[in-house]
């Protein structure tokens, strides 16, 4: 083969290969992005109802409730400004706990009730999950701008 | 006392790895010999000194000194001394130090085992490895000291963070970072020759056995660090897609892609430039792994370390280093001959479909890991990229590559006949195809995921299979006798591989035959689960040296047939406070049984999750053929030969110099 051919094969089997992954990330990609929504934006309707997303902030002080079969959960989701019911089927991580920050994985009802299908651990007790700190800080920000004018 | 010193160590170091940075490459570009002759010296000072300041850290841990800020932090009296001493790299800073330790101690092993390199290209290769250093030594100096004193001194640490007090993170992050830093050692040939423009294959020669050493490590690293998530995080689970995950992954894929492009250099002198890309590529991704954990830019699971301030120091070190690479690449590459050719079906064209296929699915790691974060920081919403993106991107990149491995190693350099190949392997082809469609059935019925992983598996094994018979037959001897002649190149090669096909087993059978239950349990109740009955016996308060412990007993029976018992924990640590459960689990080839306890629902009634995983051990045993085919391959007997040949002629040009 001469090594003009064999260039080219090398491009080919580059492009070839560029294209597949391309195809495959992006057909992915539509699906697979799970977007965050503070319990103020989904009560602003922004929130979708047919796809799964995160929620984040703090589980509100004595809100969670334990149902007779021991294993579903029901606890309120809280950035300070509103709040939002969760229900949760499954052992909670070690670091949940009234007061914390919290996010979950799941879908919204149309009742308003969010089904997580996942609540997140974090490795530190300190340590706020990033999205949950910043649902309170916008939430916060938004208050200030009501409350000042 | 003892930090200060450690403190100055540093700074000494820092100095040192200057002179090892700047004087010999200046050297190697004038000619001259003396200021090449810095190198050796340099580097071994480094050594000693990063060194020391590593000692001094760990001996401010193992006593306890509190006045330390790093020691306060990370520490605590109570901890047991071997937990103690791993602390020393459970920080951000401590881990740096690691990391700078890893490198010169690399360094000192290319100081050793160049003795028959050119003197310039050992010079050049040193130098870069010096550079790099003197990033890390500042980056450490100016952000990050572990040494910083605290007044006053507190009387009592904060404690290591409980997920860390495990024997596999003992050794999970050293193993890491020898791989990690590893890379710097191609990385740096890789510059040298550009630097030098000489690029043939007794470069590659030198720079593979290094690059399938730092693999190993990076390999071994990777699967501690997945096993510690499987039974530290209480739920079984192998692999998250987690970021941290995917920035160990990346340089490994980039690894794994760099030793097969590395054969065909050495071999064939092909794909030089390409080589010298990856090996760039590789070095970088490790740089960006150490960034994208240290940095704390991840809400992973694993940031424990968060302060963006250092982030800028280590963006700006690596936009240095890649970009520098890079633009001499870009400068020096084209100059670069490629070597002999090759037809369309030919190893060489295997291996690049092989390159082609890695790379790419390392790109749609990096994005998926990459994309997130440049989301946020463009301020375009909060996202998360998960397994579910992972998954069905990278099974169909890695699946071509896994069908090649089985057929590349069969076929010749150059060029070689496809239907005589398919010939050779149509036995070895129906067999799985057939072995693969029918095994799930008896299994758990039609399985297309399961049949294909398992087909990959199947079709790697009888590929290496067939590779040992074709060679076994022209040799003569006695089988044990021919199997021990065969090099090691060869053996490592085929023991990697058949380690591939262990791993796609146990993570095709765990992934879809894995079961799982979580229950509420009282003392006597029992549940069943893939054939196992799981008996809670209750559980009893536990004292460990730095925390409280709740342990349940829980047996586990399988046809009236006691066969463990299994003690599962939920600790709470004294000094942070913190709540950890760990799984008690029954390991076996075949199967893992693993129960984990959730909350307590009374004084005797607990949430209780219990697992059957099929297979899984295969993940880790596989990855320790992947390892020792690795450690085979870099022992093979003509890196030696080449080193004493040439360390001869290196003897003979300078005794010839002499007269």
């Amino acid at each position: 083969m001469k090594p003009r051919h064999k260039k080219l094969l090398a491009i080919a089997l580059s492009v070839a290969g560029l294209g597949v992954a391309v195809a495959l990330i992006l057909n992915a990609f539509q699906n697979n992005l799970v977007f965050f929504f503070s319990p103020s934006q989904v009560m602003r309707g922004e929130a979708p109802i047919d796809r799964t997303f995160r929620i984040g902030g703090m589980v509100e002080e004595g809100s969670v409730k334990r149902e007779a079969d021991g294993l579903t959960v029901r606890f309120v989701v809280t950035d300070t400004a509103h709040t939002m019911p969760v229900v949760y089927k499954g052992v909670l991580p070690d670091l949940f706990k009234e007061g914390k920050g919290v996010v979950a994985e799941g879908r919204l009802g149309p009742d308003g009730l969010f089904t997580a299908t996942q609540v997140l651990a974090k490795h530190d007790e300190n340590y706020m999950p990033p999205e949950a700190a910043h649902a309170i800080e916008q939430a916060q920000k938004a208050q200030q701008t009501v409350v000042r004018p | 006392m003892i930090p200060e010193l450690g403190h100055f160590a540093l700074i000494v170091a820092l100095m040192l790895a200057l002179v090892q940075g700047v004087l010999p490459i200046v050297g190697a570009h004038r000619g001259n010999a003396t200021l090449m002759a810095v190198a050796r010296p340099a580097a071994h000072g480094q050594f000693v000194f990063v060194l020391l300041a590593f000692a001094a850290l760990a001996y401010s841990f193992l006593v306890n000194d509190f006045s330390v800020e790093n020691v306060a932090r990370n520490s605590y009296s109570k901890l047991p001394e071997i937990y103690r001493f791993t602390a020393t790299w459970g920080s951000h800073e401590g881990s740096l130090l690691l990391w700078t330790l890893t490198l010169s101690g690399w360094t000192l092993a290319v100081t050793v085992f160049s003795r028959h390199l050119p003197e310039d290209m050992a010079a050049r290769v040193i130098g870069v490895m010096g550079l790099v250093s003197v990033g890390f030594l500042a980056f450490m100096l100016f952000t990050s000291n572990p040494f910083l004193r605290l007044t006053p001194a507190v009387p009592e640490g904060n404690d290591m963070n409980p997920l860390l007090q495990d024997p596999g993170m003992v050794i999970h992050p050293p193993m890491l970072y020898m791989g990690y830093v590893g890379f710097s050692v191609a990385f740096a040939f890789a510059v040298a020759a550009l630097l030098s423009g000489k690029l043939d294959a007794a470069w590659a020669r030198w720079s593979r056995p290094w690059t399938t050493v730092a693999w190993m490590f990076l390999t071994i690293g990777i699967a501690l660090g997945s096993w510690w998530a499987y039974y530290e995080l209480g739920w079984g689970g192998w692999w998250f897609w987690d970021p941290t995950e995917n920035a160990s992954f990346m340089p490994w894929l980039a690894g794994t892609a760099l030793i097969h492009s590395l054969a065909v250099t050495e071999k064939r002198g092909a794909f030089k430039t390409w080589t010298v890309l990856l090996a760039i590529t590789a070095f970088s991704l490790s740089l960006l792994g150490t960034f994208l954990v240290r940095s704390g830019v991840l809400s992973s699971v694993h940031a424990f370390a968060t302060d963006p301030g250092r982030g800028v120091f280590i963006l700006a070190f690596l936009g240095v280093v890649i970009g520098g690479s890079l633009l001499l690449y870009a400068w020096r590459a084209p100059r670069l001959a490629s070597g002999g050719s090759f037809t369309w079906f030919s190893r060489e064209a295997l291996l690049l479909g092989n390159n082609v296929f890695l790379m790419a699915a390392m790109g749609t790691v990096l994005l998926g890991t990459l994309y997130p974060l440049f989301m946020d920081a463009m301020g375009l919403g909060k996202i998360s990229v998960g397994p579910p993106y992972f998954n069905a991107v990278f099974i169909p990149l890695m699946t071509p590559v896994l069908f090649l491995a089985a057929i590349g190693p069969l076929t010749r350099w150059k060029g070689d006949d496809l239907p005589a190949l398919a010939l050779r392997m149509k036995w070895a082809f129906a067999v799985a195809l057939v072995t693969a469609a029918l095994l799930p059935l008896t299994l758990d019925g039609m399985n297309l995921w399961a049949s294909l992983g398992l087909f990959l598996a199947l079709w790697i094994l009888f590929g290496v299979l067939t590779g040992f018979i074709e060679r076994l037959k022209h040799s003569q001897g006695g089988l044990l006798a021919k199997l021990a002649s065969l090099p090691r190149g060869f053996w490592g090669m085929q023991v990697a591989h058949a380690g591939l096909a262990v791993v796609v087993i146990g993570a095709t059978v765990v992934s879809n035959y894995e079961a799982h239950r979580d229950v509420r349990m009282n003392i006597g109740d029992h549940v069943d689960l893939a054939g196992y009955r799981f008996l809670f016996l209750g559980t009893q308060p536990v004292e460990g040296p730095n925390y409280s412990s709740m342990r349940g007993s829980v047996e586990v029976f399988r046809n009236e047939r006691k066969v463990a018992t299994v003690y599962p924990e939920k600790r709470r640590y004294h000094a942070s406070g913190m709540v950890m459960t760990e799984a008690g689990i029954d390991y076996g080839v075949f199967r893992d049984v693993y129960v984990s306890l959730g909350e307590p629902l009374s004084d005797t009634e607990w949430v209780v999750q219990v697992y059957y995983k099929p297979f899984v051990g295969w993940l880790w045993g596989g990855a320790f053929l992947l390892a020792l085919g690795g450690a085979l391959a870099a022992s093979d007997r003509r890196y030696r030969i080449a080193l004493r040949r040439e360390t001869e002629a290196a003897a003979a040009r300078a005794q010839g110099a002499r007269a």
